[in-house]
């Protein structure tokens, strides 16, 4: 807005505007504070600077083999996501490119398969798991996450490759360009962002969930999501090292987070939001 | 300009995508809806029978049932009520001018990416712990006795972490949709004298409707199914105090081994979120046209 404002304004909404993002903030800080502290330290009351100790750290992967967990889910998240890419950037494009008269139905059916309440096939994918031998494989894991998000890849793949303009198809053609030339020269390069996003946000979303990772594993395929989880009771990690699992559990995905801003908007509201 | 050739290859490309949801969506919920007409345990996996609607009437007739439903209901709308109000106020403060509001921007949207069960172990252990978290250390300065949050209050405690978890996703909805709205016609309002409250009522929220429907529905499909939250914090408890119909469900099937049960509660989990999924099916579809 071009509209002049005054400094001390400004400065009124900057204090206010801060002082609500430290709040919402804070938890995620003060368990980063909390990892760099001793476990004395870590109980002994509110105190906002540790003694930069790396102990913690060291713990956690000596202790329990952090590293499992961690490459599990790296693992995981990556390869339900090229998989799920796999499978629906043809079926995006040519949604895109080539629109039948189902091709809105045929979207919103998928949309539709989004809204099944996971626990609702608990039982049927926890008997398949057990019978077939997935249980606490990384495999199982991949299929399930991969067909829980495909809807999501498919959809916004859709809004980016939509967005492509036809008429730089038909110059490319009255250029004498074949079918292949076309997707290779034009075509690509401008999918690649929209595809690169919709990577971005289905790593994310894969790297969080926690209902089927907890559900279907036990110690060889657990991810992060379900080692944290086990340490709910008691006498699990203490305060110090349960802090530094978890800023490692959160550090990569919040750094992507922030560069995928946008597109968290567009994918998790399927282009109704942009 | 679609030739035949290029058609038919276009349903070659459309087809996995489409065959692999159509099984994932139809087999597992056909396993479903038949288990739950039968008679069946893993304990005793033999004593295996046709149960007619007797798995739906236990379910129901359950008093933990409707202790759930309720439950999700709270847990839902409590969520909705502080997402909304706090996500409009916040995405209204960044929306001014401020400085470094790349960064504020940054720290609010930061706890949606945090994975549900480092979310709640934060909350549970270093914020409401009773004797070692922030809330117990605030107390006691002024005072105070700590408060146990997750026996006095569990429900509350849940919902004030899953709050927290879906804050910023709202904030950052309905701050995309409050900076497309028209600043002219702002300025053209506040020239003309209307108060703030006005402007808000009459310019902003209804601007901000279509969000704001769009945050509600989808929030409200994830919160039917919040699960791990409870799971490392109150474990359903005390009681079934801060026992969810998924977690009602999840009890049901992976520690009373009632598959049939499970398999009943699960087709009532489907068409409670069907209600809701038809609304935002319109809301989504209309933006297709």
């Amino acid at each position: 807005m071009a509209r002049a404002v005054s400094t001390k304004t400004k400065i009124g909404w900057t204090i206010a505007a801060w002082f609500v993002a430290l709040l919402i903030f804070f938890p995620i800080l003060y368990a980063i504070i909390t990892s760099f502290k001793t476990e004395n330290e870590a109980i002994a009351g509110f105190d906002l600077i540790p003694s930069f100790t790396l102990d913690s750290y060291r713990e956690v992967q000596s202790q329990y083999n952090y590293i499992r967990p961690f490459m599990n889910s790296v693992i995981i998240a990556v390869g339900s996501t090229v998989l799920a890419l796999i499978v629906a950037v043809p079926a995006a494009w040519a949604m895109a490119f080539s629109p039948t008269k189902r091709t809105k139905d045929i979207l919103m059916w998928m949309l539709s398969t989004k809204m099944m309440p996971a626990v609702a096939v608990l039982v049927p994918i926890y008997l398949i798991f057990l019978r077939t031998g997935l249980m606490d494989t990384r495999t199982g894991l991949v299929i399930v996450l991969m067909l829980m998000n495909l809807p999501i890849v498919v959809w916004m793949l859709y809004t980016y490759f939509r967005e492509i303009p036809g008429e730089i198809l038909e110059a490319a053609r009255m250029d004498g360009a074949t079918l292949s030339q076309e997707i290779v020269h034009v075509l690509t390069p401008m999918a690649v962002p929209g595809i690169a996003s919709t990577m971005l946000l289905n790593v994310i979303l894969a790297w969080n969930e926690a209902f089927w990772t907890i559900q279907l594993t036990t110690t060889n395929a657990a991810p992060l999501s379900a080692f944290i989880a086990s340490f709910s009771s008691p006498q699990g990690l203490f305060w110090a090292k349960l802090s530094a699992a978890s800023v490692m559990a959160i550090a990569p995905i919040l750094i992507m987070g922030w560069f995928s801003q946008k597109q968290l908007v567009r994918g998790l509201t399927f282009g109704a939001v942009k | 300009m679609a030739t035949r050739q290029t058609q038919s290859l276009a349903k070659l490309m459309r087809a996995p995508a489409i065959i692999l949801l159509l099984i994932w969506m139809v087999v597992p919920l056909a396993m479903t809806l038949y288990y739950s007409f039968m008679n069946y345990n893993l304990l005793n996996p033999t004593g295996t029978s046709f149960a007619g609607w007797f798995n739906y009437q236990y379910f129901y007739t359950d008093p933990a049932f409707w202790e759930s439903i309720w439950n999700t209901l709270i847990l839902v709308l409590g969520v909705l009520l502080i997402t909304v109000v706090g996500g409009i106020a916040i995405a209204m403060l960044i929306d001014k001018p401020i400085f470094g509001q790349g960064i504020v921007r940054i720290l609010v949207i930061s706890p949606f990416f945090v994975m549900p069960p480092v979310a709640a172990l934060i909350w549970k252990n270093m914020i409401m712990h009773p004797s070692y978290g922030v809330f117990a250390d605030i107390a006691k300065f002024f005072g105070m006795q700590p408060v146990d949050w997750f026996a006095q209050y569990p429900l509350f405690s849940i919902i004030l972490i899953v709050a927290w978890q879906w804050l910023p996703f709202a904030t950052l909805i309905l701050l995309t949709a409050l900076q497309s709205l028209d600043g002219e016609q702002m300025e053209a309002a506040e020239m003309d004298g209307a108060p703030a409250l006005q402007r808000f009522i009459y310019l902003t929220l209804p601007h901000m409707a279509r969000a704001i429907t769009v945050v509600i529905l989808i929030q409200t499909i994830f919160l039917l199914g919040v699960y791990a939250e409870i799971l490392v914090t109150t474990n359903g408890g005390p009681g079934n105090a801060s026992t969810n119909l998924t977690f009602l469900i999840y009890r049901a099937a992976r520690l009373n081994f009632d598959v049939g049960g499970a398999a009943a509660g699960g087709i009532i989990a489907v068409v409670l979120a069907n209600i809701v999924a038809i609304f935002l099916m319109r809301a989504v579809g209309k933006n297709l046209d």
